[in-house]
């Protein structure tokens, strides 16, 4: 089995003890050879004067923002030294033996990013990995500055792969300078149009890209979503790898209103086979014939449950199932694209299962917390299609619902709070739900639920006040359910992480 | 589809038609039908609703007209199909039909939209505005917007603004509000939309009309009387307590965040 997952990807160069292929294994002094491309990435010479102060000051920056303010620190030294030396980001994306693996996409970035960091840990790789949420530049250049030596390198460079989850919008200027070998494209949803203009316009700036990097990088694509189906044709011949669901039982009964890709390029409009979340299915074009490819990576049997999904996965010939620890659908897609990721790095089928059935949350995803007996579920939503997933999420539960929900304006958040309206808030109405809302934006929020026939029991605004009131309401022995958008997300998890006594997340192993 | 408070006994029906809405929705103005059917309800008013899209017959007869906004994309895709129906759209404006045009909506309903490229798209003539997009180095219109509407009864209006084109009204044109911080339609004459009639155009998002309540109020009233004819009873006052909290947030949203619009009197 191992023989043909891993010969599929690459002419097999060597391999470590867990089996994964290294490109590393012809590494020489400075100089590692891609079986998979032939080309030669050179490990950088030691970094410039320029560089080097760069990275000490950069650090440093990076000490004082954890000393005096107690925060995480996650972007200042990369902006620090990310300016005093553009340079950085290529320094850091030559040396990782095995390559950098980009994830990028509307939702799902940073869970697919640490699942594959566990598939890749378990198979004897550590990942270089920038800090959650930091994914723009600097906190690439962040992740940097953190791991490197005084000299710049990165020690143990050759067993190491750069994994970043990267801003949609940022990847298209990002990726001609990280040369990734692994482009992992989730999903294209309408998402904070405030700040990246229009949805097509993000995926063109993906395909220009993807029309210059050197060498082409190996498409990893979500075959169900046409927006990034569609990219393999900017694949220039190199290696596509598909992922997608091919159960009906997990299928939509109706189309969702948050759908971003109705009309195929050539101008018709799409018809679905079966639609799991907004323009996501098994899709297909009744005029120019393109259509969704056969998923090389697929779940042909999907079980969701209230707190996990079960999943049969198909890569190729072989199948595994896993009993994920994460609900919902979109869940699963995400353990998809991380398995297809891992899968063309040449990661055993059953060591991904492995890690796929161990690996815990993400920060601020799904997380769970127990406070004074009660459970307390953290679930990040920041767009119509994320929304309405989480709400899926919530329908497979056994009902009383307890829900605090929280909207926040900020621009990380999106400072249109409009999209409320796309998202189907009507799906939990008649559950019974008791919900709490509150953010900057309670009000609007409060609203929405209000016109979706689930009248809020409170609106509270601020977040310990809200947090008391959601946990009073919510029933001894019972959950309660967290909807938060980012920078509420980040007060609700603080205020979680303290009354739960966890520590802060810089200060979480990673 | 009810509201926060119970349905009153439903004794009037208005037909409402909705454009595009398949294609032009992105902004989220799917909200202003939510909130009409909600609100339609509390009045014990039934919104029969139509969904008219590309190619399809337009109904006979309309009360109110709702269409929103779009990318470039989307509004390239209807361009056509709207224009065509720019004879029967101007006729029930001239009628006293309602309307709210949001937007891409908006621009559409204009004489023209010339996008960033320069294309020009012709649109259905309802009001008598241009759009054009200054395309590259010009900044989009984008923030919270409050704005003092020319119409009597709707008073202050909330949303949020996100458009690249800039829209400047003409002769026969009259502005749906003018703006107190924000952009408007083009950020340089403090005009903020245009009507004709009981047609509105606008380019707040926010949703609107869920937090607009006396704007919803005042196109039902007016659906309500283009259905009844003048003697139709006006709606009695019901309150829209989380209508009315939002609409406050908003407002104050727009003032802390908003470039603010001096205007002489």
């Amino acid at each position: 089995m191992n023989r043909r997952l891993s010969g599929a990807c690459f002419v097999s160069g060597g391999r470590i003890a867990a089996g994964l292929d290294a490109r590393t294994a012809e590494v020489r002094e400075n100089q590692a050879v891609s079986t998979l491309t032939g080309r030669t990435a050179i490990v950088p010479a030691p970094p410039n004067p320029r560089e080097r102060l760069a990275l000490v000051l950069g650090r440093a920056a990076g000490n004082v923002v954890r000393r005096l303010w107690h925060s995480g620190g996650t972007a200042l030294p990369g902006l620090v030294a990310g300016a005093l030396a553009p340079s950085l980001v290529e320094r850091l994306a030559r040396q990782p033996g095995h390559g950098v693996v980009t994830v990028t996409g509307t939702n799902g970035k940073t869970t697919t990013t640490h699942l594959l960091a566990a598939i890749l840990r378990h198979a004897g790789v550590e990942p270089l990995t920038n800090p959650s949420g930091s994914n723009l530049e600097r906190g690439l250049v962040t992740a940097y500055t953190a791991s490197v030596d005084g000299r710049g390198a990165l020690p143990g460079a050759a067993q190491r792969a750069g994994l970043f989850e990267v801003d949609e919008a940022a990847l298209a200027r990002l990726m001609p300078r990280l040369r990734p070998r692994i482009a992992v494209f989730l999903n294209l949803f309408r998402d904070q149009l405030d700040r990246y203009g229009e949805v097509d316009s993000v995926a063109e700036g993906w395909a220009r890209a993807l029309d210059v990097v050197e060498p082409p990088a190996v498409l990893v694509l979500n075959a169900d979503d046409p927006s990034i189906a569609q990219l393999a044709e900017h694949a220039r011949g190199g290696r596509v790898v598909t992922f997608g669901v091919d159960d009906d039982a997990a299928a939509l009964a109706h189309a969702e209103h948050a759908s971003d890709a109705r009309f195929c390029t050539c101008g018709s409009r799409f018809v679905y086979a079966a639609i799991y979340m907004g323009h996501v299915g098994r899709w297909r074009c009744p005029s120019c014939g393109r259509a969704r490819p056969a998923p090389e990576v697929s779940a042909r049997r999907v079980t969701l449950r209230e707190d996990g999904s079960t999943v049969e996965v198909a890569i190729g010939g072989e199948s595994f199932t896993v009993d994920l620890p994460l609900a919902g659908l979109y869940s699963v897609y995400n353990a998809l694209a991380a398995t297809a990721a891992a899968h063309a790095l040449g990661v055993p089928a059953a060591k991904i299962a492995e890690a796929l059935a161990q690996a815990g949350p993400a920060f601020g995803r799904q997380e769970r917390f127990e406070i004074a007996g009660e459970r307390v579920r953290l679930l990040l939503a920041k767009n119509p299609a994320g929304l309405n997933e989480v709400l899926r999420l919530l329908t497979v539960a056994a009902p009383p619902l307890t829900v605090l929900a929280m909207l926040n304006d900020g621009v990380q958040d999106g400072q249109d709070v409009s999209w409320i309206y796309d998202a189907d808030v009507e799906m939990i109405a008649g559950t019974g739900a008791t919900v709490v809302c509150s953010g900057d934006r309670a009000d609007d929020l409060a609203l929405r639920f209000a016109l979706a026939g689930v009248a809020p029991i409170s609106v509270i605004a601020q977040t310990e006040r809200a947090l008391d009131a959601a946990l009073a309401r919510t029933p001894p022995g019972g959950r309660l359910d967290v909807i938060a958008t980012y920078t509420a997300m980040m007060d609700v998890r603080a205020a979680l992480a303290r009354r739960a006594g966890v520590g802060a997340y810089w200060e979480a192993k990673r | 589809m009810t509201g926060a408070s119970g349905p009153a006994r439903v004794s009037r029906v208005i037909r409402v038609v909705t454009l595009y809405d398949d294609v032009m929705n992105v902004y989220a103005d799917r909200g202003n039908l939510i909130a009409l059917r909600s609100r339609a309800a509390e009045h014990g008013v039934q919104a029969e609703v139509a969904t008219v899209s590309l190619g399809d017959a337009m109904p006979s007869e309309a009360d109110l007209l709702l269409i929103g906004g779009g990318q470039d994309r989307e509004q390239r895709r209807i361009a056509g199909d709207l224009a065509a129906r720019g004879p029967r759209l101007r006729a029930w404006a001239d009628e006293g039909v309602a309307m709210l045009a949001v937007c891409g909506g908006f621009q559409l309903f204009g004489h023209f939209y010339r996008d960033a490229t320069g294309a020009e798209l012709a649109g259905a003539g309802v009001f008598d505005v241009t759009t054009v997009a200054p395309g590259a180095g010009w900044p989009r219109c984008i923030g919270d917007v409050v704005a003092t509407s020319v119409v009597p009864g709707v008073g202050e209006v909330a949303g949020f603004e996100n458009h690249g084109g800039r829209t400047y009204l003409g002769p026969s044109a009259r502005p749906f509000a003018m703006v107190d911080y924000g952009f408007g339609n083009n950020g340089e004459d403090g005009t903020e939309g245009a009507v004709r009639g009981e047609a509105i155009g606008t380019y707040l998002h926010g949703s609107l009309l869920p937090k607009n309540p006396a704007l919803l109020d005042h196109l039902i009233a007016a659906a309500l009387r283009h259905r009844e004819g003048a003697g139709s009873e006006p709606l009695p006052p019901i309150a829209a307590p989380y209508a009315e909290r939002a609409h406050v947030a908003a407002v104050q949203v727009a003032r802390r965040k908003s470039r603010h619009v001096a205007r002489s009197a």
